[in-house]
């Protein structure tokens, strides 16, 4: 499931997933699955000890279940925040599901959503995991920042390349993302040299694209949240400014 | 989609929060790579659009706590009143278009004082703290207590200029708003954190900030940081018990006990230099003797030689 996914625009998904129009709603399910699945999959492991099969059928279980049942159609903004809610219905769908073993066979749910499980404990096996004892609201808040940030880049990577600016992105993905944890991180100068280019005009690019990705960053927590006030306490939250 | 790592993501986080400094909104600095983060903001180096330089700019990580604001607004107030080459000089403050307050502040290129001082010999260490010590008094004159001083704060120029930086938990004494030379007796709380609160490092942090005596923190604070200061710069050197004997006045458990200003510690650095006894240690007669040996020491090598031809031409006289 790519970024593509999630419809551009400014409008909450959550809106859509409500609305009446049941193709709008079904890829608005889908734009939140595709935001959600991965912390959701990384909760499983973590706080409930879920072992990667278990995990992985637990996740599409959820989210076939979500679908199907329309819970994101039952979200009230006004209780409580999205990221909060769902966690809440996982961990009851969990319950009842562990309640149910005994009567049910594993792996019998179905697998509607192309979901790279692969990648994900790749990703958890490669990283330091976070503490399992932890708050469970701020393990998946995090684990949720990275699928936020993850969307967020493969959105701006496509904007980037449909406008033919695959040197600024390549730029910023060298720097910005792959540079991030790398000791030999290159220089400006390094970079300028690498691509032929002066330094101020790689200094540009590297604005232009961190600008781009801040904004698809907004962009995505106004369309994952469900209100304004919502927006705005996550824009916060997560990045500690007041949004625009 | 790849999994982004922790490091990659907290990047990501800090770029994303970055203001949109840049073209929209007009705003007169273009914030580019993070150069510092400490406790209670973040620096850039940005681009000031209007004078076409590069500048510092110290702002907030986020908004909202009230305390911190109060902070930095403080810490650009106290250096705009310090107005001395060995102060970093803040050009301009303000409001990001986040809100989040930020002041501006020339871009420092340099060295911290412990990664200048390696294998650089003791006289030159020494010079350059008799430096770190000017600014420090100019600042104490001004009713301005820095009680975070350590050689991370200290940043040494191409040129050996010294710049004290990190005024941000500095302490600042009731003076006459229109005389910013004189200090008075009593010390504002206003801005103060919550009274007793310990700021500072250890290591450099003198007993009293340590146990948040904060109505016993004044110039002798900064006179005990400076004493640790001076003790790891005359580390690994040979420098006899003189030297020693003043860094342990400097950094005297008692506050009492130490200089009563910085400029008595400077002297006697300055005398130890010079080949002077200092006030801090009463030397033996060989002590004596070796520092007069090692003061006049080209003057005295010259008058032994004269003594020992006369002596040799007395020998071969009395032998012819």
């Amino acid at each position: 499931m790519s970024a593509g996914a999630f419809p551009e625009t400014r409008h909450s998904v959550l809106a859509a997933v409500r609305g009446g129009d049941p193709q709008a709603r079904a890829r608005a399910a889908e734009a939140l699955a595709a935001a959600y699945w991965r912390p959701v999959y990384t909760y499983l492991r973590l706080r409930w000890r879920a072992a990667p099969p278990d995990a992985e059928d637990l996740t599409q279980d959820f989210f076939a279940r979500a679908l199907e049942r329309e819970l994101f159609a039952r979200y009230d903004p006004a209780r409580a925040r999205l990221r909060t809610w769902l966690r809440t219905c996982l961990d009851r769908f969990v319950l009842n599901r562990r309640k149910a073993e005994g009567r049910l066979k594993r792996g019998g749910g179905a697998r509607l959503l192309p979901l790279d499980f692969a990648g994900a404990e790749g990703e958890l096996l490669r990283h330091d995991p976070p503490d399992p004892a932890a708050d469970p609201d701020a393990l998946f808040a995090r684990e949720w920042s990275r699928s936020v940030f993850s969307l967020a880049l493969e959105r701006v990577r496509a904007r980037c390349a449909a406008a033919g600016k695959t040197v600024p992105f390549a730029l910023f993905e060298r720097y910005d993302v792959a540079g991030a944890d790398d000791p030999d991180r290159p220089t400006y100068a390094e970079l300028a040299a690498a691509h032929g280019l002066p330094v101020t005009q790689v200094t540009n690019h590297l604005a232009a694209v961190r600008r781009l990705f801040r904004q698809a960053v907004l962009e995505l927590l106004r369309e994952l949240s469900g209100s304004d006030a919502e927006y705005r306490a996550e824009a916060r939250e997560l990045l500690g400014v007041d949004p625009p | 989609m790849s999994g982004l790592s922790d490091a990659a993501l907290e990047h990501l986080r800090r770029l994303a929060a970055e203001p949109e400094a840049d073209g929209e909104g007009g705003f007169r600095y273009a914030l580019r790579e993070e150069v510092g983060r400490g406790g209670m903001g973040v620096v850039y180096r940005a681009r000031d659009r209007e004078l076409g330089r590069d500048v510092a700019l110290k702002a907030l990580p986020a908004p909202a706590d009230p305390a911190l604001v109060e902070r930095l607004q403080r810490e650009a107030r106290i250096l705009a009143r310090l107005d001395h080459p060995g102060v970093v000089p803040v050009h301009d403050a303000g409001a990001l278009p986040d809100g989040r307050p930020f002041y501006v502040m020339k871009l420092v290129r340099g060295e911290r004082l412990d990664a200048w001082a390696r294998g650089r010999a003791l006289a030159e260490r020494l010079r350059t703290f008799l430096r770190v010590c000017e600014p420090v008094a100019f600042a104490h004159a001004r009713g301005v207590v820095h009680r975070d001083l350590k050689p991370q704060n200290v940043m040494v120029g191409a040129f050996g200029e010294v710049l004290v930086m990190d005024w941000g938990v500095a302490r600042l004494r009731a003076v006459a708003e229109d005389d910013p030379g004189v200090a008075t007796s009593s010390t504002i709380h206003a801005g103060e954190t919550a009274h007793g609160t310990v700021l500072g490092t250890p290591g450099f942090m003198a007993p009293e900030q340590a146990r948040g005596e904060v109505h016993r923190v004044d110039e002798r604070t900064d006179v005990f940081a400076l004493g640790a200061i001076l003790r790891g710069l005359m580390a690994g050197e040979p420098h006899g018990r003189a030297l020693a004997a003043v860094a342990a006045k400097a950094a005297a458990p008692e506050p009492e006990a130490r200089y009563a200003a910085v400029a008595d510690l400077a002297a006697d650095v300055q005398r130890w230099l010079d080949g002077e006894p200092v006030s801090a240690h009463r030397e033996s007669v060989a002590e004596r003797a070796g520092r007069l040996y090692r003061r006049y020491q080209t003057p005295v090598l010259l008058v032994l030689a004269y003594l020992l031809m006369r002596v040799l031409l007395l020998l071969f006289q009395r032998d012819g």
